[in-house]
């Protein structure tokens, strides 16, 4: 059957199961928005900014597993989305974007809304196609989500001409595709498995490090397992957090910057670390140099070569699907003779207690300032734990990170890697779709909030019940900080100055808006909130304006080189 | 350490760019890089002439095998390998230098390929090092204009680099 470019691009989407489409509309993509109209298999969310668009089918991939769509126009379109873009590919998410651009007889004129999209996007995607020929077309977008998906996952973009989705042509979508430039599917090597179990077993002060990667190839499961079999202490990334159950007592909270003292100097001394679908990432383990001075052995798991000895040489490496690796060592560890040494194990968990001790999470309380970490403390207690967190980034990402425990992956989503403020409120968005009745909370900042705040109108069209909990210090927060630690306290345009007044804003927007500035007021605040389940809840928190982010190793120390609190500033 | 990269990827629009562009992001190298099609009209041979410590190389190698139109990377210097290259040099021949410059370039293997009453077109194949050897034995103002390919490299022996 002939089907137009446009047709074609949606009856794809439809045979890869794609349920929502996040997008804006503009000229070039005219023909893909018409063949949509005449649809309903695949529902579109209209959100307010292209970079909205990317974010929520992000947080969608990040909270179901199953790729994100996006659909932008040519020129602006995509120069909107890029940021979008490149946030998923730093932390490698599953996405495909679909672009329109100029018709192919237009592309070099510079035509109106015109950009050369493929050269823009090239180094934030993990690829990306100009389609031609209609004929390509579907073959193309197979390849996209095959790409997207499989191996270390990424977004993959696809440019499409307006003529190529007016012209007709036959439909047909490969049941399967090969390339024989891409083969991702990569199993390491049984010898090396078996050698890594026994240098494992043979560790007097094993530590297991677990990040993002685990999250994404779904090893949650068969790392726990490992980890209880082991009986060894787990850290986990920013990206890892809920890989491993945030309130286990093998948990030993997260590592780097902001990470727990038990777990910097965890990983600063074990004699073995098993490094999971983690990348030695510099707000990990700071500086390298510095991280090499002691004698560690390390064996490290990751599905992507390149991730193996970048920053840091990696003695044992494994390079394969995390779960299908750790299953493996799993079965070797059963048939293995030996463990580890009980007494070593036992001395070495004294030593980590004794780091626990020190409690670097405490903080002074109050009871008349609210303070952020009591905030998102509340949050946990009044969610149970269960609901899906997302943030923006600064102070108050670390502090959900921090302070919220999560207890299973796909439940804290933020931007890591690239560290994009705005990422909050559409990621929330996105994650409510993927979970219609799960909790969605949007731990965010007054600063942050505004850079995607346009996504309210989203939320109420699409009946999104998302609760913002805004945690408004009135300061550019992490800004601040590191300008009062390690700029003479000058703070240069952090102030947050002609705040907008967040109640009245978000009921202009048809939501709830809660104003809080006692910290007696923080929990019912947040009780009321969650009980307005079909309403977004807009809560303003007045948090201390003068509380800084603790532990914290400024950039280029080593992880021992820790501040615990005002005291060592 | 100079190394030499045998690529052999996609012969799409847009593939050097993904390989050049990677150079330039993650602060590598490039001394030459050429590309051409092979007999297999699908895809396009490049070697690239780089250098690096050993961290480096293999970072530069697995970043290049994670670039989706690349089909194989190989390190020549990994083996016993062949590099040549092709120079073309314009230089000032009138009067007394034109016999001392044929005398040169026949030393060095060349062909002369364009002439005129005042200048020589020289075409000269070989390594780097002899490549660079024959333009110090000219006479440096003698030289108006010189083309080089940058190296091709290919590997000794019955050994190939297939797709």
């Amino acid at each position: 059957m002939q089907l137009s470019g446009a047709e074609i691009t949606i009856r794809c989407l439809e045979e890869e199961g794609v349920e929502y489409i996040f997008g804006y509309p503009g000229g070039a993509v005219l023909f893909i928005y018409d063949a949509l109209f005449q649809q309903d298999k695949v529902k579109h969310i209209l959100v307010r900014h292209e970079q909205a668009a990317l974010h929520a089918a992000d947080a969608y991939a990040r909270a179901s597993g199953r790729p994100g769509v996006a659909l932008v126009t040519s020129g602006p379109g995509v120069t909107n989305a890029v940021t979008g873009i490149a946030t998923a590919y730093m932390d490698s998410i599953p996405m495909v974007i679909i672009s329109g651009q100029v018709p192919t007889a237009a592309i070099g004129l510079d035509a109106f809304q015109e950009v050369d999209t493929v050269g823009i996007t090239r180094p934030c995607v993990k690829h990306n196609f100009l389609v031609k020929r209609i004929e390509d077309l579907a073959t193309t977008l197979k390849k996209a989500f095959y790409v997207a998906t499989t191996g270390r996952p990424g977004p993959v973009l696809v440019d499409i001409p307006k003529d190529v989705s007016q012209q007709m042509a036959e439909f047909v979508y490969p049941a399967s595709i090969a390339m024989r430039s891409y083969q991702p599917e990569v199993k390491a090597d049984p010898v090396q498995v078996r050698n890594a179990v026994e240098v494992l077993l043979q560790a007097r002060r094993p530590m297991v490090y677990a990040g993002g990667g685990v999250v994404l190839g779904n090893a949650a499961e068969p790392l726990r397992k490992l980890v209880q079999a082991l009986g060894a202490p787990c850290t986990t990334t920013l990206m890892g957090l809920g890989a491993y159950p945030g309130n286990d007592p093998l948990y030993v909270g997260m590592p780097g910057m902001h990470g727990t003292y038990e777990a910097n100097l965890g990983m600063q001394h074990c004699d073995v670390l098993l490094a999971v679908g983690a990348r030695f990432d510099d707000r990990v383990i700071g500086n390298p140099q510095h991280f090499s001075v002691e004698g560690r052995r390390i064996i490290h798991i990751d599905i992507d070569p390149s991730s193996i000895s970048k920053r840091v040489r990696v003695d044992m490496p494994l390079v394969g699907d995390v779960g299908e690796v750790l299953g493996a060592m799993l079965a070797q560890l059963q048939i293995s003779q030996k463990r580890l040494d009980s007494q070593a194990l036992t001395a070495w968990w004294q030593q980590i207690e004794e780091w626990r001790g020190r409690q670097c999470l405490h903080y002074e309380g109050s009871s008349t300032i609210i303070k952020p970490q009591f905030v998102v403390e509340s949050l946990y207690q009044v969610t149970g734990g269960e609901a899906i967190v997302t943030s923006d980034v600064g102070q108050h990402q670390m502090w959900a990170a921090q302070y919220y425990l999560f207890n299973r992956p796909r439940q804290w989503l933020n931007s890591g890697g690239l560290g994009t403020m705005g990422f909050g409120l559409p990621a929330a968005m996105g994650a409510q779709l993927a979970f219609p009745d799960t909790p969605v909370a949007c731990v965010t900042g007054e600063a942050s909030i505004q850079m995607c705040i346009q996504e309210l109108s989203t939320c109420k069209q699409y009946h999104l019940p998302v609760k913002i909990v805004n945690l408004n210090n009135r300061y550019l927060g992490m800004v601040r900080q590191w300008q009062q630690i390690l700029h003479g306290n000058r703070y240069s345009e952090s102030y947050m100055d002609a705040l907008p007044d967040f109640v009245k804003l978000a009921e202009s927007y048809g939501h709830v808006g809660l104003r809080i500035e006692r910290p007696e007021d923080v929990e019912p605040a947040l009780r009321e909130a969650f009980s307005l389940k079909n309403r977004v809840v807009f809560l303003d928190f007045q948090t201390d304006p003068t509380e800084n982010v603790f532990p914290m190793v400024k950039a280029g120390k080593g992880l021992t080189e820790m501040l615990l609190g005002a005291e060592d500033l | 350490m100079r190394h030499i990269l045998s690529l052999l990827l996609e012969n799409e629009a847009g593939a050097l760019s993904r390989v050049a562009g990677l150079f330039s992001a993650r602060g590598y190298n490039i001394e030459s890089l050429t590309v051409a099609p092979t007999e297999d009209p699908t895809l396009s041979r490049m070697t690239i002439v780089t250098n690096g410590s050993d961290e480096i190389m293999e970072q530069i190698t697995k970043q290049l095998n994670k670039l989706v139109d690349v089909v194989k990377v190989f390190d020549l210097n990994e083996g016993r390998h062949i590099e040549r290259e092709l120079m073309l040099v314009k230089v000032r021949a009138e009067a007394a230098s034109r016999e001392e410059i044929k005398r040169t370039v026949d030393i060095f293997r060349g062909r002369i390929i364009d002439v005129t009453d005042k200048s020589y077109t020289i075409e000269l194949t070989g390594p780097r090092d002899k490549l660079d050897a024959f333009l110090e034995a000219l006479v440096h103002s003698c030289i108006l204009e010189t083309v080089r390919t940058g190296a091709s490299g290919i590997g000794r022996g019955e050994w190939t680099l297939r797709a």
